[in-house]
Protein backbone atom coordinates (compact mmCIF):
# COMPACT_ATOMS: atom_id res chain seq x y z
CA UNK A 1 0.00 0.00 0.00
CA UNK A 2 1.41 3.50 -0.67
CA UNK A 3 1.51 5.88 2.33
CA UNK A 4 1.62 9.37 2.67
CA UNK A 5 5.27 10.29 4.77
CA UNK A 6 3.04 11.42 7.60
CA UNK A 7 1.11 7.89 7.26
CA UNK A 8 4.70 5.63 6.97
CA UNK A 9 5.91 8.07 10.22
CA UNK A 10 2.59 6.83 12.17
CA UNK A 11 3.62 3.15 11.09
CA UNK A 12 7.37 3.62 12.42
CA UNK A 13 6.36 4.69 15.64
CA UNK A 14 6.90 8.98 15.69
CA UNK A 15 3.94 9.05 17.61
CA UNK A 16 4.72 5.93 20.05
CA UNK A 17 4.42 2.44 19.79
CA UNK A 18 0.94 2.31 20.47
CA UNK A 19 -0.01 4.59 17.62
CA UNK A 20 2.10 2.55 15.37
CA UNK A 21 0.50 -0.56 16.52
CA UNK A 22 -3.34 1.14 15.24
CA UNK A 23 -1.85 2.77 12.05
CA UNK A 24 -0.50 -1.13 11.09
CA UNK A 25 -3.80 -2.49 11.96
CA UNK A 26 -5.95 -0.02 9.79
CA UNK A 27 -2.95 -0.65 6.99
CA UNK A 28 -3.12 -4.47 7.51
CA UNK A 29 -6.70 -4.26 7.54
CA UNK A 30 -6.53 -2.58 3.77
CA UNK A 31 -4.09 -4.78 2.26
CA UNK A 32 -6.09 -7.63 3.35
CA UNK A 33 -8.89 -6.31 0.83
CA UNK A 34 -6.15 -4.63 -1.97
CA UNK A 35 -6.56 -1.28 -0.75
CA UNK A 36 -3.54 0.95 -2.72
CA UNK A 37 -3.58 3.89 -0.66
CA UNK A 38 -5.30 5.31 2.42
CA UNK A 39 -8.12 8.45 1.89
CA UNK A 40 -9.21 10.90 5.06
CA UNK A 41 -12.09 10.70 7.18
CA UNK A 42 -14.22 13.42 6.12
CA UNK A 43 -17.73 13.51 7.94
CA UNK A 44 -17.65 15.41 11.51
CA UNK A 45 -18.61 12.44 13.87
CA UNK A 46 -17.49 8.57 13.82
CA UNK A 47 -20.16 5.91 15.16
CA UNK A 48 -19.32 2.64 17.07
CA UNK A 49 -21.08 -0.04 17.51
CA UNK A 50 -19.73 -1.55 20.62
CA UNK A 51 -22.13 0.26 23.84
CA UNK A 52 -22.45 -2.52 26.32
CA UNK A 53 -19.91 -3.05 29.06
CA UNK A 54 -20.94 -6.67 29.01
CA UNK A 55 -18.35 -8.46 31.38
CA UNK A 56 -17.43 -11.12 28.88
CA UNK A 57 -15.60 -8.19 26.79
CA UNK A 58 -12.54 -7.60 28.89
CA UNK A 59 -10.19 -8.21 26.27
CA UNK A 60 -11.93 -5.07 24.61
CA UNK A 61 -11.64 -2.75 27.83
CA UNK A 62 -7.93 -4.10 28.31
CA UNK A 63 -7.19 -2.73 24.33
CA UNK A 64 -9.03 0.46 25.07
CA UNK A 65 -7.39 1.15 27.99
CA UNK A 66 -4.13 1.32 26.67
CA UNK A 67 -5.30 3.48 23.94
CA UNK A 68 -6.39 6.09 26.34
CA UNK A 69 -3.12 5.29 28.55
CA UNK A 70 -0.86 6.21 25.66
CA UNK A 71 -2.60 9.45 24.05
CA UNK A 72 -4.00 7.33 21.09
CA UNK A 73 -7.20 9.15 20.98
CA UNK A 74 -9.31 10.36 18.10
CA UNK A 75 -9.80 13.99 17.13
CA UNK A 76 -13.53 12.76 16.20
CA UNK A 77 -16.27 12.96 18.83
CA UNK A 78 -18.63 9.89 17.98
CA UNK A 79 -21.87 8.09 18.81
CA UNK A 80 -22.52 4.88 19.89
CA UNK A 81 -24.91 1.87 19.74
CA UNK A 82 -28.27 2.10 22.45
CA UNK A 83 -27.68 1.38 26.07
CA UNK A 84 -28.22 -2.39 26.99
CA UNK A 85 -30.39 -1.08 30.27
CA UNK A 86 -33.49 0.88 31.35
CA UNK A 87 -35.06 0.40 34.27
CA UNK A 88 -38.59 1.04 32.44
CA UNK A 89 -38.30 -1.93 30.48
CA UNK A 90 -40.28 -4.81 32.29
CA UNK A 91 -37.58 -6.89 33.72
CA UNK A 92 -38.31 -9.97 36.66
CA UNK A 93 -36.06 -9.65 39.96
CA UNK A 94 -33.64 -12.65 38.47
CA UNK A 95 -33.44 -10.99 35.13
CA UNK A 96 -32.60 -7.33 36.92
CA UNK A 97 -29.93 -9.38 39.00
CA UNK A 98 -28.56 -11.03 35.78
CA UNK A 99 -28.27 -7.60 33.94
CA UNK A 100 -26.66 -5.54 36.17
CA UNK A 101 -24.71 -7.45 38.56
CA UNK A 102 -23.92 -10.48 36.37
CA UNK A 103 -23.89 -9.37 32.28
CA UNK A 104 -23.62 -5.48 32.00
CA UNK A 105 -21.63 -5.15 34.92
CA UNK A 106 -19.11 -3.58 33.45
CA UNK A 107 -21.44 -0.36 31.90
CA UNK A 108 -20.23 2.50 34.29
CA UNK A 109 -16.87 1.43 33.85
CA UNK A 110 -16.89 1.13 30.11
CA UNK A 111 -19.07 4.47 29.40
CA UNK A 112 -16.01 6.19 31.09
CA UNK A 113 -14.15 4.54 29.04
CA UNK A 114 -16.06 5.86 26.05
CA UNK A 115 -16.22 9.56 27.59
CA UNK A 116 -12.55 9.30 27.36
CA UNK A 117 -12.09 8.17 23.75
CA UNK A 118 -14.90 11.17 22.57
CA UNK A 119 -17.94 10.22 23.21
CA UNK A 120 -20.48 13.06 21.95
CA UNK A 121 -22.63 13.65 24.65
CA UNK A 122 -24.05 11.24 27.57
CA UNK A 123 -27.24 10.74 25.53
CA UNK A 124 -25.59 9.75 22.10
CA UNK A 125 -26.37 5.94 22.46
CA UNK A 126 -28.92 4.86 19.82
CA UNK A 127 -28.19 2.54 16.23
CA UNK A 128 -29.81 5.45 14.47
CA UNK A 129 -27.50 7.98 15.09
CA UNK A 130 -28.03 9.30 12.10
CA UNK A 131 -31.50 11.02 12.97
CA UNK A 132 -32.28 15.07 12.19
CA UNK A 133 -32.84 14.42 16.43
CA UNK A 134 -29.33 12.98 17.01
CA UNK A 135 -27.44 15.08 14.76
CA UNK A 136 -24.80 12.83 13.46
CA UNK A 137 -26.00 12.63 9.85
CA UNK A 138 -23.34 12.83 7.30
CA UNK A 139 -23.22 14.65 3.98
CA UNK A 140 -23.51 13.00 0.54
CA UNK A 141 -19.95 11.77 -0.67
CA UNK A 142 -18.12 12.00 3.39
CA UNK A 143 -16.19 9.23 4.17
CA UNK A 144 -16.72 7.40 7.64
CA UNK A 145 -15.32 5.13 9.79
CA UNK A 146 -18.90 4.24 11.28
CA UNK A 147 -19.52 0.41 12.25
CA UNK A 148 -23.46 -0.89 13.52
CA UNK A 149 -24.70 -2.93 10.30
CA UNK A 150 -28.35 -1.01 9.80
CA UNK A 151 -26.28 2.66 10.52
CA UNK A 152 -23.51 2.00 7.74
CA UNK A 153 -26.09 0.39 5.54
CA UNK A 154 -28.08 3.52 5.94
CA UNK A 155 -25.32 5.74 5.40
CA UNK A 156 -24.49 4.45 2.13
CA UNK A 157 -27.76 4.03 0.48
CA UNK A 158 -30.06 6.39 1.84
CA UNK A 159 -27.77 9.67 2.79
CA UNK A 160 -24.95 8.81 -0.28
CA UNK A 161 -22.21 8.77 2.01
CA UNK A 162 -18.98 5.86 1.68
CA UNK A 163 -18.09 3.62 4.52
CA UNK A 164 -16.98 0.07 4.10
CA UNK A 165 -18.87 -2.66 6.86
CA UNK A 166 -16.25 -2.03 9.30
CA UNK A 167 -16.01 -4.14 12.45
CA UNK A 168 -16.05 -2.63 16.26
CA UNK A 169 -12.20 -1.71 17.00
CA UNK A 170 -11.26 -1.23 13.62
CA UNK A 171 -14.43 1.63 13.74
CA UNK A 172 -12.20 3.62 16.26
CA UNK A 173 -8.56 2.92 14.89
CA UNK A 174 -9.22 4.49 11.79
CA UNK A 175 -11.01 7.01 13.22
CA UNK A 176 -7.77 8.20 15.38
CA UNK A 177 -5.92 8.10 12.74
CA UNK A 178 -8.18 9.75 10.16
CA UNK A 179 -7.72 7.70 7.39
CA UNK A 180 -9.82 4.44 6.49
CA UNK A 181 -8.53 2.09 3.59
CA UNK A 182 -9.61 2.91 -0.30
CA UNK A 183 -11.61 -0.37 -0.77
CA UNK A 184 -15.17 -1.60 -1.12
CA UNK A 185 -17.95 0.42 -0.47
CA UNK A 186 -15.67 3.77 -0.33
CA UNK A 187 -14.50 3.23 -4.58
CA UNK A 188 -16.62 3.78 -7.37
CA UNK A 189 -16.61 0.29 -8.96
CA UNK A 190 -17.38 -1.31 -5.13
CA UNK A 191 -20.77 0.29 -5.11
CA UNK A 192 -21.96 -0.95 -8.48
CA UNK A 193 -24.57 -3.37 -8.41
CA UNK A 194 -23.74 -7.25 -9.20
CA UNK A 195 -27.61 -8.24 -8.37
CA UNK A 196 -30.85 -7.05 -9.72
CA UNK A 197 -33.69 -7.55 -7.28
CA UNK A 198 -37.39 -7.28 -9.31
CA UNK A 199 -40.33 -6.37 -6.92
CA UNK A 200 -43.59 -7.52 -8.33
CA UNK A 201 -45.80 -7.92 -5.19
CA UNK A 202 -49.29 -6.88 -5.30
CA UNK A 203 -49.22 -4.89 -2.29
CA UNK A 204 -46.26 -2.88 -0.83
CA UNK A 205 -44.20 -5.36 0.96
CA UNK A 206 -43.14 -5.31 4.50
CA UNK A 207 -40.04 -3.71 5.03
CA UNK A 208 -38.24 -6.36 7.15
CA UNK A 209 -39.42 -9.21 5.38
CA UNK A 210 -38.37 -8.12 1.84
CA UNK A 211 -34.85 -6.77 3.79
CA UNK A 212 -34.52 -10.13 4.82
CA UNK A 213 -35.23 -11.90 1.34
CA UNK A 214 -32.84 -9.58 -0.30
CA UNK A 215 -30.10 -10.02 2.47
CA UNK A 216 -30.24 -14.12 2.50
CA UNK A 217 -30.13 -13.84 -1.38
CA UNK A 218 -27.35 -11.79 -2.12
CA UNK A 219 -25.22 -12.11 1.42
CA UNK A 220 -22.69 -9.20 1.04
CA UNK A 221 -23.11 -8.21 -2.63
CA UNK A 222 -24.77 -4.78 -3.73
CA UNK A 223 -28.04 -5.20 -5.06
CA UNK A 224 -30.15 -2.76 -7.61
CA UNK A 225 -33.66 -2.97 -6.69
CA UNK A 226 -36.79 -1.96 -9.60
CA UNK A 227 -40.55 -1.99 -8.46
CA UNK A 228 -40.21 -0.05 -5.44
CA UNK A 229 -40.46 3.25 -6.09
CA UNK A 230 -44.06 2.03 -7.25
CA UNK A 231 -44.56 1.71 -3.31
CA UNK A 232 -42.68 4.44 -1.86
CA UNK A 233 -42.84 7.05 -4.50
CA UNK A 234 -39.52 8.84 -5.54
CA UNK A 235 -38.83 11.46 -2.44
CA UNK A 236 -36.45 10.43 0.34
CA UNK A 237 -39.90 11.51 2.87
CA UNK A 238 -39.52 10.59 6.41
CA UNK A 239 -42.22 7.89 5.47
CA UNK A 240 -39.61 6.62 2.89
CA UNK A 241 -36.54 7.35 5.36
CA UNK A 242 -37.75 5.08 7.92
CA UNK A 243 -39.06 2.04 5.92
CA UNK A 244 -35.55 2.48 4.37
CA UNK A 245 -33.71 2.02 7.81
CA UNK A 246 -35.53 -0.80 8.60
CA UNK A 247 -35.42 -2.31 5.18
CA UNK A 248 -31.88 -1.61 5.48
CA UNK A 249 -31.44 -3.10 8.69
CA UNK A 250 -32.39 -6.50 7.71
CA UNK A 251 -30.43 -6.60 4.58
CA UNK A 252 -27.52 -6.16 6.53
CA UNK A 253 -28.34 -8.41 9.81
CA UNK A 254 -29.82 -11.26 7.79
CA UNK A 255 -27.26 -11.00 4.88
CA UNK A 256 -24.21 -8.78 4.92
CA UNK A 257 -25.50 -5.93 2.93
CA UNK A 258 -23.22 -2.77 3.02
CA UNK A 259 -24.72 -0.46 0.38
CA UNK A 260 -28.12 -1.36 -2.25
CA UNK A 261 -29.83 0.84 -4.68
CA UNK A 262 -33.38 1.98 -4.86
CA UNK A 263 -34.06 2.84 -8.71
CA UNK A 264 -35.57 6.29 -9.05
CA UNK A 265 -35.33 6.89 -4.78
CA UNK A 266 -31.51 6.48 -3.03
CA UNK A 267 -28.86 9.39 -4.50
CA UNK A 268 -26.43 6.61 -6.31
CA UNK A 269 -29.33 5.47 -8.49
CA UNK A 270 -30.95 8.90 -8.92
CA UNK A 271 -27.33 9.70 -10.17
CA UNK A 272 -26.32 7.04 -12.51
CA UNK A 273 -29.01 4.85 -12.59
CA UNK A 274 -28.88 1.74 -14.27
CA UNK A 275 -25.57 2.51 -15.46
CA UNK A 276 -25.14 1.44 -11.38
CA UNK A 277 -25.41 -2.46 -12.72
CA UNK A 278 -22.49 -4.80 -13.54
CA UNK A 279 -23.05 -6.50 -17.07
CA UNK A 280 -23.50 -10.05 -15.12
CA UNK A 281 -25.69 -9.03 -12.57
CA UNK A 282 -27.94 -11.59 -11.54
CA UNK A 283 -31.63 -11.56 -10.91
CA UNK A 284 -33.74 -11.81 -8.46
CA UNK A 285 -37.27 -11.80 -8.59
CA UNK A 286 -40.08 -11.05 -5.35
CA UNK A 287 -43.05 -11.64 -5.61
CA UNK A 288 -45.91 -12.72 -3.16
CA UNK A 289 -45.59 -15.99 -2.64
CA UNK A 290 -41.48 -15.60 -2.35
CA UNK A 291 -41.62 -13.12 0.87
CA UNK A 292 -44.16 -15.75 2.08
CA UNK A 293 -41.79 -18.57 1.51
CA UNK A 294 -39.47 -16.24 3.37
CA UNK A 295 -41.62 -15.66 6.39
CA UNK A 296 -41.94 -19.45 6.68
CA UNK A 297 -38.78 -20.51 6.59
CA UNK A 298 -38.34 -18.21 10.06
CA UNK A 299 -37.57 -21.26 13.28
CA UNK A 300 -39.92 -20.67 16.20
CA UNK A 301 -37.07 -20.61 19.08
CA UNK A 302 -39.86 -20.51 21.74
CA UNK A 303 -39.27 -23.58 24.13
CA UNK A 304 -43.61 -23.43 23.98
CA UNK A 305 -44.25 -22.44 20.07
CA UNK A 306 -48.10 -21.64 21.31
CA UNK A 307 -47.26 -19.88 24.42
CA UNK A 308 -49.22 -16.09 25.16
CA UNK A 309 -46.01 -13.89 24.40
CA UNK A 310 -45.12 -11.74 27.53
CA UNK A 311 -42.92 -8.68 25.87
CA UNK A 312 -43.50 -7.42 22.75
CA UNK A 313 -40.32 -4.77 21.30
CA UNK A 314 -40.50 -2.49 18.33
CA UNK A 315 -37.52 -0.96 17.26
CA UNK A 316 -34.51 -2.47 16.11
CA UNK A 317 -32.80 -0.48 14.70
CA UNK A 318 -34.35 2.76 16.64
CA UNK A 319 -38.39 3.88 15.87
CA UNK A 320 -37.87 7.58 14.19
CA UNK A 321 -40.33 10.40 15.13
CA UNK A 322 -42.47 9.76 12.55
CA UNK A 323 -42.24 6.21 13.41
CA UNK A 324 -42.93 6.64 16.73
CA UNK A 325 -46.57 9.38 16.12
CA UNK A 326 -47.93 6.89 13.23
CA UNK A 327 -47.73 4.16 15.78
CA UNK A 328 -49.31 6.20 18.48
CA UNK A 329 -52.53 6.31 16.11
CA UNK A 330 -52.40 2.70 14.73
CA UNK A 331 -52.11 1.57 18.14
CA UNK A 332 -54.82 3.80 19.40
CA UNK A 333 -57.02 2.88 17.03
CA UNK A 334 -56.56 -0.54 17.00
CA UNK A 335 -57.33 -0.42 20.65
CA UNK A 336 -60.77 1.54 19.99
CA UNK A 337 -61.84 -1.00 17.75
CA UNK A 338 -61.71 -3.89 19.87
CA UNK A 339 -62.96 -2.02 23.22
CA UNK A 340 -59.46 -2.15 24.96
CA UNK A 341 -58.01 0.40 26.88
CA UNK A 342 -54.38 -0.59 27.31
CA UNK A 343 -52.57 -2.96 25.58
CA UNK A 344 -52.89 -6.71 26.15
CA UNK A 345 -49.09 -7.85 25.64
CA UNK A 346 -46.36 -5.41 27.68
CA UNK A 347 -44.87 -3.32 24.64
CA UNK A 348 -41.55 -1.45 24.63
CA UNK A 349 -41.25 1.15 21.84
CA UNK A 350 -37.08 1.92 21.76
CA UNK A 351 -35.97 5.17 19.99
CA UNK A 352 -33.26 7.75 20.74
CA UNK A 353 -32.91 9.31 23.67
CA UNK A 354 -32.97 12.74 21.56
CA UNK A 355 -35.67 11.43 19.58
CA UNK A 356 -37.57 10.65 23.14
CA UNK A 357 -37.14 14.44 23.75
CA UNK A 358 -38.66 15.10 20.68
CA UNK A 359 -41.41 12.96 20.75
CA UNK A 360 -42.26 13.72 24.88
CA UNK A 361 -42.86 17.76 22.85
CA UNK A 362 -45.75 16.11 21.44
CA UNK A 363 -49.04 15.53 22.37
CA UNK A 364 -48.42 11.98 20.67
CA UNK A 365 -46.22 11.02 24.27
CA UNK A 366 -48.89 11.03 26.51
CA UNK A 367 -51.17 9.65 23.92
CA UNK A 368 -49.07 6.71 23.36
CA UNK A 369 -48.95 5.93 27.35
CA UNK A 370 -52.16 6.12 27.86
CA UNK A 371 -52.29 2.84 25.74
CA UNK A 372 -49.91 1.67 28.24
CA UNK A 373 -46.77 1.60 25.68
CA UNK A 374 -43.39 1.96 27.12
CA UNK A 375 -41.26 4.53 25.15
CA UNK A 376 -37.44 3.30 25.88
CA UNK A 377 -33.62 4.06 24.78
CA UNK A 378 -32.74 0.12 25.61
CA UNK A 379 -31.06 -2.15 22.84
CA UNK A 380 -33.64 -4.91 22.67
CA UNK A 381 -30.83 -7.07 21.81
CA UNK A 382 -28.93 -6.45 24.70
CA UNK A 383 -32.19 -7.09 26.29
CA UNK A 384 -32.32 -10.13 25.23
CA UNK A 385 -29.22 -11.71 25.01
CA UNK A 386 -29.43 -14.02 27.95
CA UNK A 387 -30.80 -17.69 28.87
CA UNK A 388 -33.95 -16.59 30.80
CA UNK A 389 -34.99 -14.41 27.90
CA UNK A 390 -34.61 -17.72 25.78
CA UNK A 391 -37.61 -19.01 27.65
CA UNK A 392 -39.25 -15.59 26.96
CA UNK A 393 -42.06 -15.98 24.84
CA UNK A 394 -40.89 -12.45 23.27
CA UNK A 395 -42.59 -11.10 19.97
CA UNK A 396 -41.22 -8.44 17.33
CA UNK A 397 -41.43 -7.02 13.61
CA UNK A 398 -37.71 -6.41 13.67
CA UNK A 399 -36.13 -9.08 11.72
CA UNK A 400 -32.05 -8.14 13.26
CA UNK A 401 -33.71 -9.19 16.73
CA UNK A 402 -35.62 -12.35 15.41
CA UNK A 403 -32.08 -13.30 13.76
CA UNK A 404 -29.96 -12.49 16.93
CA UNK A 405 -32.33 -13.78 19.88
CA UNK A 406 -35.20 -16.17 20.63
CA UNK A 407 -37.40 -13.21 19.65
CA UNK A 408 -40.24 -14.39 16.96
CA UNK A 409 -41.32 -12.66 14.02
CA UNK A 410 -44.67 -11.08 12.82
CA UNK A 411 -45.65 -8.47 10.58
CA UNK A 412 -46.56 -4.77 11.76
CA UNK A 413 -50.24 -5.37 10.73
CA UNK A 414 -49.67 -9.05 13.11
CA UNK A 415 -47.86 -7.17 16.28
CA UNK A 416 -50.67 -4.59 16.35
CA UNK A 417 -53.44 -7.10 16.20
CA UNK A 418 -51.40 -8.78 18.96
CA UNK A 419 -51.11 -5.79 21.38
CA UNK A 420 -54.13 -4.26 20.65
CA UNK A 421 -56.62 -7.36 20.50
CA UNK A 422 -54.79 -10.34 21.91
CA UNK A 423 -54.65 -13.58 20.49
CA UNK A 424 -51.66 -15.40 18.39
CA UNK B 1 -8.02 -36.92 0.24
CA UNK B 2 -7.80 -33.88 -1.72
CA UNK B 3 -5.36 -30.53 -1.25
CA UNK B 4 -6.59 -27.16 -1.75
CA UNK B 5 -4.42 -23.62 -2.10
CA UNK B 6 -5.82 -20.35 -0.47
CA UNK B 7 -4.31 -17.19 0.81
CA UNK B 8 -2.78 -16.69 4.10
CA UNK B 9 -4.53 -14.16 6.07
CA UNK B 10 -2.94 -15.33 9.34
CA UNK B 11 -0.09 -17.79 9.03
CA UNK B 12 -0.10 -21.05 10.72
CA UNK B 13 0.07 -24.79 10.82
CA UNK B 14 -2.90 -27.07 12.70
CA UNK B 15 -4.77 -30.52 12.29
CA UNK B 16 -8.34 -30.53 13.21
CA UNK B 17 -11.61 -32.27 12.46
CA UNK B 18 -13.86 -30.06 10.16
CA UNK B 19 -16.98 -28.10 11.20
CA UNK B 20 -18.40 -27.10 8.24
CA UNK B 21 -21.24 -24.12 7.66
CA UNK B 22 -22.55 -24.00 3.98
CA UNK B 23 -24.04 -20.72 5.12
CA UNK B 24 -22.43 -17.77 6.11
CA UNK B 25 -21.43 -17.40 9.95
CA UNK B 26 -23.24 -15.07 11.95
CA UNK B 27 -20.16 -14.01 14.20
CA UNK B 28 -22.29 -12.27 16.66
CA UNK B 29 -25.17 -14.84 16.94
CA UNK B 30 -22.73 -17.92 16.83
CA UNK B 31 -19.88 -16.40 19.75
CA UNK B 32 -22.12 -14.13 21.87
CA UNK B 33 -23.44 -16.85 24.49
CA UNK B 34 -20.29 -18.55 24.60
CA UNK B 35 -18.14 -15.82 25.19
CA UNK B 36 -20.73 -14.66 27.58
CA UNK B 37 -21.54 -17.50 30.12
CA UNK B 38 -18.29 -18.74 29.90
CA UNK B 39 -18.78 -21.87 27.68
CA UNK B 40 -14.96 -22.77 26.95
CA UNK B 41 -16.42 -25.23 23.93
CA UNK B 42 -18.03 -21.84 22.08
CA UNK B 43 -21.28 -23.42 21.29
CA UNK B 44 -22.72 -21.89 18.37
CA UNK B 45 -25.55 -20.27 19.01
CA UNK B 46 -26.83 -19.08 15.58
CA UNK B 47 -30.32 -20.47 15.28
CA UNK B 48 -30.38 -19.47 11.85
CA UNK B 49 -27.33 -21.97 10.74
CA UNK B 50 -28.26 -25.28 10.39
CA UNK B 51 -25.25 -26.76 10.01
CA UNK B 52 -23.41 -25.20 13.12
CA UNK B 53 -26.36 -24.48 15.89
CA UNK B 54 -25.59 -26.23 18.94
CA UNK B 55 -22.07 -27.27 17.26
CA UNK B 56 -19.08 -26.99 19.36
CA UNK B 57 -16.81 -24.23 17.32
CA UNK B 58 -13.21 -24.31 19.72
CA UNK B 59 -10.63 -26.58 18.66
CA UNK B 60 -12.61 -26.95 15.42
CA UNK B 61 -11.61 -26.43 11.69
CA UNK B 62 -14.53 -24.38 10.59
CA UNK B 63 -15.36 -24.29 7.15
CA UNK B 64 -17.59 -21.46 5.52
CA UNK B 65 -17.95 -19.25 2.48
CA UNK B 66 -17.67 -16.30 4.87
CA UNK B 67 -18.99 -14.32 7.84
CA UNK B 68 -22.37 -12.16 7.94
CA UNK B 69 -24.25 -10.40 10.12
CA UNK B 70 -23.64 -7.44 12.98
CA UNK B 71 -20.58 -5.34 12.91
CA UNK B 72 -19.30 -6.46 16.11
CA UNK B 73 -18.29 -9.60 14.42
CA UNK B 74 -14.63 -9.04 14.13
CA UNK B 75 -14.53 -7.70 17.70
CA UNK B 76 -16.08 -10.60 18.55
CA UNK B 77 -13.50 -13.19 16.85
CA UNK B 78 -10.80 -10.81 18.66
CA UNK B 79 -12.49 -11.93 21.99
CA UNK B 80 -12.58 -15.26 21.09
CA UNK B 81 -9.42 -15.02 20.34
CA UNK B 82 -8.09 -13.50 23.57
CA UNK B 83 -10.00 -15.87 25.81
CA UNK B 84 -9.30 -18.60 23.97
CA UNK B 85 -12.63 -20.32 22.53
CA UNK B 86 -11.86 -19.56 19.06
CA UNK B 87 -11.61 -22.25 16.54
CA UNK B 88 -8.69 -24.49 15.52
CA UNK B 89 -8.24 -22.24 12.07
CA UNK B 90 -11.04 -20.81 9.97
CA UNK B 91 -10.88 -21.83 6.07
CA UNK B 92 -13.13 -19.40 4.12
CA UNK B 93 -14.00 -20.40 0.62
CA UNK B 94 -14.57 -16.87 -0.41
CA UNK B 95 -12.14 -14.07 0.18
CA UNK B 96 -12.85 -13.16 3.43
CA UNK B 97 -15.23 -10.03 4.56
CA UNK B 98 -14.39 -6.97 6.57
CA UNK B 99 -15.73 -8.16 9.54
CA UNK B 100 -13.84 -11.16 9.86
CA UNK B 101 -10.56 -9.97 8.43
CA UNK B 102 -10.24 -6.79 10.63
CA UNK B 103 -11.42 -9.54 13.78
CA UNK B 104 -8.24 -11.47 12.42
CA UNK B 105 -5.86 -8.62 12.01
CA UNK B 106 -6.71 -7.13 15.36
CA UNK B 107 -6.00 -10.41 17.10
CA UNK B 108 -2.67 -10.89 15.02
CA UNK B 109 -1.86 -7.24 15.72
CA UNK B 110 -2.55 -6.76 19.39
CA UNK B 111 -2.54 -10.54 21.22
CA UNK B 112 0.30 -12.30 21.82
CA UNK B 113 0.90 -15.94 23.23
CA UNK B 114 0.05 -19.27 21.29
CA UNK B 115 -3.44 -19.95 23.01
CA UNK B 116 -4.25 -16.90 21.13
CA UNK B 117 -3.43 -18.19 17.42
CA UNK B 118 -5.88 -18.95 14.48
CA UNK B 119 -4.40 -19.69 11.05
CA UNK B 120 -6.94 -17.98 8.73
CA UNK B 121 -7.03 -18.94 4.75
CA UNK B 122 -9.38 -17.37 3.02
CA UNK B 123 -10.40 -17.64 -1.38
CA UNK B 124 -10.37 -21.95 -1.18
CA UNK B 125 -13.08 -21.98 -4.16
CA UNK B 126 -16.35 -23.53 -4.28
CA UNK B 127 -15.13 -26.62 -5.03
CA UNK B 128 -13.19 -27.01 -0.95
CA UNK B 129 -16.83 -26.03 0.70
CA UNK B 130 -18.60 -28.54 -1.81
CA UNK B 131 -16.12 -31.23 -1.24
CA UNK B 132 -15.32 -31.00 2.95
CA UNK B 133 -18.16 -32.61 5.18
CA UNK B 134 -18.21 -31.89 8.96
CA UNK B 135 -16.09 -34.94 10.56
CA UNK B 136 -13.41 -34.49 7.86
CA UNK B 137 -9.79 -34.00 9.20
CA UNK B 138 -8.29 -31.17 8.18
CA UNK B 139 -4.54 -30.31 7.93
CA UNK B 140 -3.26 -26.67 7.48
CA UNK B 141 -0.17 -26.01 6.42
CA UNK B 142 2.21 -22.36 6.60
CA UNK B 143 1.85 -21.57 2.78
CA UNK B 144 -1.82 -22.18 2.25
CA UNK B 145 -2.45 -25.57 1.46
CA UNK B 146 -5.43 -27.18 3.22
CA UNK B 147 -5.99 -30.75 2.58
CA UNK B 148 -9.12 -32.45 3.42
CA UNK B 149 -9.83 -36.71 4.65
CA UNK B 150 -12.47 -37.81 5.26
Amino acid sequence: MFLTEEQQAILNGSKGETMAKVMESVVRYGELFGAEKLIPVTSKYNHLVTSFGLKALGPVYDLFNKLIEDGAISQQKFSVDPRPCDPNVPKNFIQDIIFNKIMYSKQDFYEGQLKSLGLMDDNAFTCACYMDEVGNKPAKGEVLSWAESSAVVYANSVLGAKVNRNSGIIDIMQSIVGYVPYFGLVTDEGRKATWVVEIKTTKKPEAQLLGSAIGMKVMEDVPYIKGLDKWLGTELDDAACTYLKDFGAATASNGAVGLYHVENLTPDAVEQGEKLITKDAKVYVIDDAELQRVYDSYPVMWKNKDAKPKLCFMGCPHMSLEQLKTWTDKVENGLKEAGNKKVLIPTVFTAAPAVIKEFEKTPYAARLKACGVIVSYICPLMYMNNPLCGKMPVITSSNKLRTYTTARYYTDDEILVQITKGGN
Amino acid sequence: MKEFKGRVVAPGCVKAEALVSHGGLNTLASFQKALQFGDKKATCGDQNNPDLFNHQMFGKALCLPQTIGSTTGGMVLYCACSMGRQPACMLFSKPIDSLAGAGVILADVWLEGEDTKMPVIDSLGDDFLEYVKTGMTITVKEDGVVVVEG
